[in-house]
Formats: structure tokens, sequence, C-alpha cells
């Protein structure tokens, strides 16, 4: 089972658990990301999400289906928020569970990672002087 | 004579700022390739040279410089992802 989501209502973190937790999973890691108050010391106001959001769920399928020739993992969850976000908030959610630690562990990692690499959401900081797309230019 | 498709082109984050909205259609020579179009909308939006990098998807999916549009694909500006 893979649940992957775009979503922007707030996310259930106990809700993305509960989704993989299995019976013949003897470990669970999940990765949060949440939005930080500062960026290099500048105080941020908020973030606003943006994604494409029928290539973002496919290129989320494609991590899933990725993370499954490489790892021995049975289920997958991955919600990721759009919209404005304040410090504190929960941007993305990823839960991997597996029999062993090792495989959920990795998984997890590898999926987040990923994620920042090739799926098309995009997030802008506001500060109180101006707005930055994150990434945009070098 | 070279015949015209006609495009949507769906502008993302910073790209959506450059090109000035979320969705414009435009008319493109049939047969056009993405690296082509890439081209001509640096030419015709130069703010786009400033971006560390920016990607052409076609129907969803990241196309390759050399993939040519068809009539009907759905065209995406791409510029660099910031997820997660």
């Amino acid at each position: 089972m893979s649940e992957l989501a775009i979503t922007y209502e707030p996310i259930g973190v106990q809700q993305c658990i509960d989704a993989v937790m299995s019976t013949q999973s003897g470990g669970i890691d999940v990765f949060i990301g949440t939005v930080r108050d500062a960026t290099k010391g500048k105080k941020v106001l908020r973030l606003e999400f943006e994604a494409y959001e029928a290539m973002a769920l496919s290129e989320l399928q494609k991590i899933a289906a990725d993370v499954r020739t490489k790892w021995p993992v049975h289920k997958i969850v991955i919600h990721h928020r759009t919209g404005v976000l304040y410090a504190g908030e929960v941007a993305v959610v990823i839960a991997v569970s597996a029999a062993h630690r090792d495989a959920a562990f990795d998984a997890c990692r590898y999926a987040i990672d990923r994620l920042k690499q090739t799926v098309p959401i995009w997030k802008k900081e506001v500060f109180e002087d101006g707005e930055v797309w994150v990434a945009a230019h070098p | 004579m070279i015949m015209a498709m006609k495009i949507n082109i769906l502008a993302f984050g910073i790209a959506k700022e450059i090109v000035g909205s979320p969705l414009t259609t435009a008319e493109l020579a049939d047969g056009l390739r993405v690296q082509q179009l890439k081209n001509d909308l640096e030419e015709q939006y130069p703010k786009l040279k400033q971006l560390t990098s920016f990607m052409i998807a076609v129907n969803g999916v990241y196309a390759t410089p050399d993939a040519v549009i068809k009539p009907g694909d759905e065209v995406a500006l791409i510029p660099p992802v910031s997820g997660g």
C-alpha cells in the first residue's frame, strides 16, 4: 500500500503513522518536515507552498515505486501540504514500515531526498521586507 | 508553410510571476521541440535565464530537450523545485 497525497488541509501525523502500521512490520520510520521561523538568521513570516498537483502525485508514485525496488518495505505514506504555512506547522510527512528497521530508515531518507529533487512543489519564503522563491536563483 | 498548434502552457512558482499568468495559450509551430520552446520562452521572458534552471514538463512528465510537442499537449514551466 502506498498512500500519496497533496493536501490543503493540515496533515494528520498520527493518521499517517496508523496507515503504515502493520502486524508484519517491526519498524516504522517517519520523517516530518516542519516550517522554521528563520532562514540564514532572517525572520520568516510564513511559507507559501504551491504544487503542480497531478504531476506531483505521479512523481510521488515514481518515488514510492522506486523505494519498493530498492528495499523490502511494507507500506508507504507521503502527505505534502500546500497553501500558507507558519512556523511550527508540518509541511510534509513520509512514513514507511518494514519488517526490520534498516529498510525503514533507508527508504524514508531516500524518499524525502528524492522528493526534494523531483516533485513539482515550490515554496516561497515571506520576510518582513520581501519574498523569495526558495532555490529559484543561484 | 509552417503549421501552427495551440498549446496550453502552465507556469508555477517564480515562473508564473515571470510569465505573468499561471496559464497561457500559445500558438507554436507544429513539431516544435522542447529545447526550441525553452529558447523561445527565454527570449520572450529574459528573466527565465536568471533562474538556476528550469525544466519543461509535457503531459505531467519531465521532457527531454529533443522531445516533440504535439497538439493538445499540456506543457508546464517547472522552475527549480523546493518541496519538502
